[in-house]
C-alpha cells in the first residue's frame, strides 16, 4: 500500500530576518503561497497551507485548506507532524512557501522518483549535498520514527532525514531549492524574476526508446529550457524517461551540439540514445 | 548518388558491387552484417532499425569520406537498411574498391566500426518468448535506475 501523495505548504514561519512576512511577499505580482499552492494543486488534487493558529485568519491563508500546528514543536517540523496527524496514511509532499525558483520539472523529479518503501524521497542540496527536507515526500513511515526524534529534544528536520532511510535525488534544476530569507536576497531574486522568462518554441523529435516512452514521434513545445540539458530535464519529468542524459548524445537542426548550447525558437531538438546499427 | 544510403527494400548487394567498379582498382573488398537468430543468449526472431535518417546520412557520408582519404582507396559505399527485418537479411552492407587491397580491407573494417558507434540508428530484437528490447538502451537504463535506487545512502 503506497498511500496518495497531499500537497504541504509550509507558511508557518515567523520570517525573523526578511522583517515582513515571507508567505505574502510578492513575485511577478503573485505572493510565494499562491505560487506554492499553484504549482502542487498541478500535481495533486489536495494541497493544504501549514500555519501557526494565530496566522489561520491571515487573509493570503486564509484562502486554503489549512492544517494548524498543534504541541509545543516549533519550526518547520510542527507543519509536517500536524499534517501526518490529519492524515497518517497520506505520503505529504511538503515544500517551504519561501522558494521563488521552485519550478515543475523539480516537482516532477521528485513524484516520479519516490519511493514509497523509503521513509522519506528529497533532492541533494546543490550547495552542501545533504538532504532538502523542505522540498520532499514524507512517507506515513517517517511519523513514528519522527515522533521518537522530537522525544530525544532535536527538530532539526534536515538532522531527521539525514539519519533514516531517505531517497536522495540530484535536482534538475541545481538552483530550484534557494531560499530567500533576507530582504537583499529578495531583491536579487526579485529582479532575476522580473526579466522576461525567455520562452522558446521548439521541436522535438523522438526516436526508439524515447519514443515508445514519449508515447509520440514528435511535439511542438514551448520552453524556458535554456540548453538541450535543461530541455532533457524537463521532458524527463514529463515522460518519465529512463536512460540518463550522459548516456545520451543531442542534435540540433540536424547536427550534433553540445548539451550547453544556448537553444533558440524554431529549434530542432532530437536526443539520440545509445545507437546501435550494424 | 550518396556514399552512404538508407533503404527500406532488400539490399542488392551485387548493383552495389557494380558501382564500384574501376579500372584503376585491382582490389574490392565488402562486409555484410546479417540478422543472426540470437542475441546475448536470447534467441531472436526478427528485427526493427529506425533512423533519424537526416543526420544518419550526413554522418555516414562523413565516414565514407574519412575512410577514402586516410586509406586512399578509390571508391566506398555503405547502404543501411531501416524497417523491419527477417532472420538472415541483409542489415547493412559496405564495399570498397582500391588500386591494392590491404587498403582496400581496411578502409572496410574502419567504415562498419564507425558507422556502429556514430550514426543515429537503433535496433529493436524481438525475442521467441515475446519479449522486445532496445539494443544498448534497455540495459543501461535499467543500471542508472538501480544506481539512483541504491547507489546514494548518505548516514551521519
Amino acid at each position: 500500500m503506497t498511500g496518495t501523495v497531499k500537497g504541504l505548504v509550509l507558511a508557518g514561519g515567523r520570517s525573523t530576518r526578511m522583517q515582513q512576512d515571507k508567505a505574502v511577499l510578492a513575485y511577478a505580482g503573485e505572493s510565494q503561497l499562491d505560487r506554492a499552492v499553484h504549482l502542487l494543486r498541478a500535481k495533486l488534487d489536495d494541497v493544504r497551507v501549514s500555519v501557526r493558529a494565530d496566522q489561520a485568519s491571515e487573509p493570503v491563508r486564509a484562502r486554503y485548506p489549512q492544517v494548524v500546528d498543534a504541541g509545543d514543536i516549533q519550526g518547520p517540523i510542527a507543519g509536517i507532524r500536524a499534517a501526518q496527524a490529519l492524515d497518517p496514511d497520506a505520503a505529504w509532499l511538503v515544500v517551504a512557501c519561501d522558494l521563488p525558483l521552485l519550478d515543475e520539472a523539480t516537482l516532477g523529479t521528485l513524484l516520479a522518483s519516490r519511493d514509497a518503501t523509503r521513509v522519506a524521497t528529497a533532492f541533494r542540496s546543490s550547495h552542501d549535498g545533504l538532504p532538502e527536507p523542505l522540498c520532499a515526500i514524507w512517507e506515513p513511515a517517517s511519523r513514528a520514527a519522527l515522533e521518537e526524534f522530537l522525544a530525544t529534544g532535536r527538530n532539526c528536520p534536515r538532522k531527521f532525514l539525514i539519519n533514516s532511510d531517505t531517497l536522495l535525488l540530484d535536482q534538475p534544476n541545481p538552483r530550484a531549492l534557494d531560499n530567500v530569507n533576507t530582504p537583499s536576497e529578495f531583491q536579487a531574486t526579485s529582479a532575476q524574476l522580473a526579466q522576461p522568462a525567455a520562452v522558446r518554441m521548439l521541436r522535438v523529435q523522438y526516436f526508439a526508446l524515447l519514443r515508445e516512452q514519449a508515447k509520440c514521434s514528435e511535439e511542438s513545445l514551448s520552453s524556458g529550457a535554456a540548453t538541450p540539458q535543461d530541455l532533457y530535464a524537463e521532458l524527463t519529468a514529463r515522460h518519465g524517461f529512463t536512460l540518463p542524459a550522459d548516456m545520451l548524445k543531442v542534435a540540433v537542426n540536424t547536427e550534433f551540439s553540445d548539451w550547453s548550447r544556448p537553444l533558440a525558437s524554431g529549434d530542432t531538438v532530437v536526443f539520440i540514445p545509445p545507437v546501435a546499427g550494424g | 548518388m550518396s556514399s552512404f544510403r538508407f533503404t527500406r527494400a532488400a539490399i542488392d548487394g551485387q548493383a552495389l558491387r557494380n558501382e564500384l567498379l574501376d579500372l584503376h582498382c585491382g582490389g574490392y573488398a565488402s562486409f555484410e552484417g546479417w540478422v543472426r537468430n540470437h542475441n546475448e543468449g536470447h534467441a531472436v526472431t526478427r528485427l526493427e532499425y529506425e533512423a533519424f535518417e537526416p543526420l544518419g546520412l550526413k554522418e555516414g557520408a562523413r565516414i565514407v569520406e574519412e575512410a577514402v582519404k586516410r586509406f586512399g582507396v578509390t571508391r566506398a559505399l555503405c547502404e543501411h537498411r531501416v524497417g523491419e527485418l527477417a532472420l538472415g537479411d541483409v542489415a547493412v552492407w559496405v564495399g570498397v574498391s582500391a588500386a591494392h587491397r590491404d587498403e582496400a580491407f581496411k578502409a572496410c573494417r574502419f567504415i562498419i566500426d564507425e558507422v556502429k558507434h556514430r550514426v543515429p540508428i537503433w535496433k529493436k530484437e524481438h525475442y521467441v518468448n515475446g519479449d522486445s528490447g532496445w539494443v544498448n538502451c534497455e540495459r543501461c537504463a535499467a543500471d542508472a535506475h538501480s544506481h539512483d535506487h541504491h547507489g546514494h545512502h548518505h548516514h551521519e
